[in-house]
């Protein structure tokens, strides 16, 4: 053939082309038999993901409270206090804003909005609209700081100004115990209020502390489930994998009734008389319940790909180094555990991305300090419904994960990774 | 022991596994310094379990072996100095082919320098001295086993064991490699153990060959004594093609038996492993031994057989008869000038010499 650069195929047409018509059929296929599941991963991943990341950044409480005054603060200075225009659009928004009924846009909204920057100002809010239809005319200025004094404090026009705008950084701020200075710069939250980052320190340490004990625990399980002959491991197996079987909540239930004070650990250690009836030691509702239930509920996570991994070393390494004069442990060292390392790395990376995201047991077992992150975040988003808040502390954790998995990815390579 | 003991010695080796069976019933061997030795036979013949015995990886039930006339039962393998061929090659595949070849030689606590000079004096030794950098899954099978052998080599040790080193490479390259690990032995003057339930692959490398059944050692003799003068029924069968005759002995006289086959015909053959007259026994004639249509007096025996069936081999026609009541009866015709033009369906006399046919135990 003359042209050598392109295939031709015999009727003419560049083999690519031919190539590329008769798996055009199959390539649609594939595609339609994935569209079920992208669709759902759609609905049900990316649109609730990219919801929540909008949500952490926005939040129009005050722009749908009180629109005509949101347009006016934005225009302030800030020097000083507002024009008295700005009052005056201030007090007639209120006065409108205290009719409506509709969720999300009444003036309990905007006062829980500004709350949030501002602890303590609710009660100002509330009372001004409902005192603010006394207000016939101006100047508004001095009426409405008669009405309450706080209003000829330039901290809450500043605030106010903050809020008005939809998109705001102000919730990643306090996710991250930081608030703003009365300049309006950022600084660290007082120390009372600073409980996420060391929530998210105490979520970090806790996920590797329950990595660790379940390498430590899987490790040797995994390693007898793959050289004991078929029906013991086959025994063994299902004793592993019967967690999996039983509720999450039968579980750590169970685990209440065993680890309590008044739970079968210490009837029994106060029977045998190793401590006095007084002396029944705390195991559950903190840390330590905390990490004992969730290292029974991940450690599967941790034996499993552990165990397919060593399942595939054949017990000739070991004796191949043996017979090459290498003593048991260092053959061990050198030639075993290193081949259990894509079991071990994804192992780790399984069981710590579950536990940096846990959430029922230890809402059940955690009390007050064995609580983590993601059971602050459901408090904002069930009980205290900040959901922006929420939303920003879900993202910094989303971001952790990430930068975990990409430095992960850095150190050992996802490729290597095997879970079976 | 003596100056010129054995370099090995099993001694009334008996292995159990399970406290029932015997897989190792009284196993007996010497092997000297140079020799090749292989241990034949089916699977579950106790072969293997030999080879681990004196590897150190199977503790021997009863019994001694004894290396260097030193008794080595109590040896941890990692001290016993014994190379190792595996049947997957056990190559670890964490590490490049050098670094594979090293570890035996830094787990010595060998010098960076002289470790190098050996590794790469081994990769030459097998043809793969550009191979150093390439990870074990780089390589073809052929390779990998090459690799192997000569990570079993590289810190010289005074015998090497290989189970079933060639079982996973085809046809072509087991036959080349064959001749590779044979002249290697030949070079360096190797003591080699070698385990195969594949008896060409025995014959071409042995110096001698235990041929294994059942957990006992059935002839441990060099291959052509093991070929031509099999001691038993399970030997001739299990050492090439084989055609047997079921018969009854009549007559003992000089080494030669007077057989009544089933089927009525009376044959002469060499008395091997019948004791008296009216013992059962087993004919073991080998294909190549049989003549076609034989000159008047050069056979002892001779019968009219029914061609059934001609496969053409090239070399030679694989021709199957009914005879002496069996029709399983194989005879190799050489493909030489002038040689038997047979047909299927022909009747033609075939026969073959007194001292070819065995009587052996039934």
């Amino acid at each position: 053939m003359s042209t050598a650069d392109i295939s031709i195929s015999q009727d003419g047409i560049p083999l690519k082309q031919k190539l590329a018509k008769t798996t055009a059929l199959q390539r649609r296929r594939a595609l339609l038999l994935t569209m079920p599941l992208v669709l759902f991963l759609l609905v049900s991943f990316v649109v609730p993901i990219g919801q929540m990341l909008f949500n952490s950044v926005h939040n129009d409480k005050v722009s749908a409270v009180v629109p005509n005054f949101a347009d006016a603060i934005l225009q302030w200075d800030g020097v000083g206090l507002p024009p008295e225009e700005t009052f005056e659009i201030f007090v007639k928004d209120m006065i409108q804003a205290k009719k409506v009924r509709e969720v999300g846009r009444t003036v309990g909204n905007l006062a829980t909005r500004v709350n949030y920057e501002m602890p303590g100002s609710r009660s100002l809010f509330t009372s001004t609209a409902r005192k603010a239809k006394k207000i016939k005319e101006g100047p508004y200025k001095e009426a409405l700081i008669k009405l309450n004094k706080k209003w000829g404090n330039p901290q809450i026009w500043l605030t106010l100004q903050r809020a008005a705008r939809d998109i705001t950084p102000a919730f990643y701020v306090a996710a991250l115990d930081l608030k703003y200075a009365e300049d309006g710069s950022i600084e660290r939250a007082d120390e009372l209020y600073q409980i996420y980052l060391n929530n998210f320190m105490k979520t970090l340490w806790l996920s590797a502390l329950i990595t660790f004990i379940c390498i430590l625990l899987a490790y040797p399980v995994a390693y007898l489930l793959s050289v004991l002959p078929l029906r013991q491991s086959n025994l063994l197996m299902i004793m592993v994998l019967l967690p999996f079987w039983t509720s999450l909540l039968v579980r750590t239930t169970a685990w209440i009734a065993i680890l309590q004070t008044e739970g079968i650990i210490n009837d029994m250690l106060v029977f045998l008389g190793f401590i006095s009836d007084d002396g029944r030691i705390q195991m559950i509702y903190n840390q330590t319940g905390t990490i004992i239930a969730m290292v029974h509920i991940l450690l599967p996570f941790m034996i499993l790909p552990l165990y397919s991994v060593m399942k595939t070393i054949p017990p000739s390494y070991m004796r191949a180094a043996l017979s090459m004069g290498a003593k048991p442990l260092y053959a061990y060292r050198k030639v075993y555990f290193p081949q259990t390392l894509p079991g071990l790395a994804a192992g780790t990376l399984l069981v710590f991305i579950l536990a940096i995201g846990y959430y029922i047991t230890p809402a059940l077992v955690g009390g007050e300090d064995g609580l983590l992150i993601s059971n602050l975040i459901a408090y904002h988003i069930q009980k205290s419904l900040n959901w922006s808040l929420g939303a920003a502390l879900g993202t910094i954790l989303l971001v952790v994960v990430l930068l975990l998995y990409w430095l992960y990815n850095k150190l050992i390579g996802i490729d290597k990774l095997r879970f079976g | 022991m003596s100056a010129e003991s054995p370099l090995v010695r099993f001694e009334n080796i008996q292995k159990s596994y399970d406290g029932e069976i015997l897989v190792v019933k009284n196993f007996n061997l010497d092997v000297a310094k140079g020799e090749f030795v292989t241990m034949l036979g089916p699977s579950g013949s106790g072969k293997t379990t030999c080879l681990m015995m004196l590897a150190g990886f199977e503790p021997a039930t009863h019994g001694e072996i004894y290396l260097k006339g030193k008794p080595i039962n109590k040896v941890p393998p990692y001290k016993r100095g014994i190379g190792m061929v595996f049947q997957n090659y056990a190559l670890f595949p964490h590490m490049t082919v050098a670094e594979n070849l090293a570890f035996p030689l830094e787990v010595r606590g060998m010098g960076k320098a002289e470790r190098e000079e050996r590794v790469k004096r081994a990769l030459d030794m097998v043809q793969l001295g550009e191979f150093g950098g390439r990870r074990p899954m780089q390589l073809s099978g052929g390779q990998q086993q090459r690799v192997a052998v000569a990570r079993s080599l590289v810190f010289d040790p005074d015998l090497v064991l290989m189970d079933e080193p060639l079982g996973a490479l085809d046809k072509n390259l087991r036959e080349q490699m064959q001749y590779e690990i044979k002249h290697l032995h030949e070079q360096l003057g190797l003591t080699v153990v070698y385990v195969t339930h594949d008896q060409t692959e025995a014959l071409t490398m042995s110096n001698r060959i235990a041929v294994f059944e059942n957990g006992i050692v059935q002839q441990c003799a060099p291959p052509a004594e093991l070929y031509e003068s099999p001691s038993n029924a399970f030997v001739a069968n299990f050492i090439g093609e084989n055609n047997r005759i079921m018969g009854t002995v009549t007559a003992l006289e000089k080494g030669v038996a007077k057989v009544t086959a089933d089927s009525g015909e009376s044959i002469s053959a060499k008395q091997v492993n019948v004791h008296s007259v009216g013992d059962r026994t087993t004919l073991s004639l080998r294909p190549e031994r049989v003549t076609v249509s034989p000159a008047e007096g050069s056979v002892d025996n001779q019968f009219s057989a029914r061609v059934e069936e001609l496969i053409y081999h090239g070399d030679h026609i694989r021709t199957r008869f009914t005879v002496c009541g069996h029709d399983d009866f194989i005879v190799k015709v050489p493909n030489s000038a002038g040689h038997a033009a047979l047909q299927q369906g022909n009747t033609v006399t075939i026969g073959w010499k007194m001292e070819d046919c065995l009587a052996l135990d039934a």
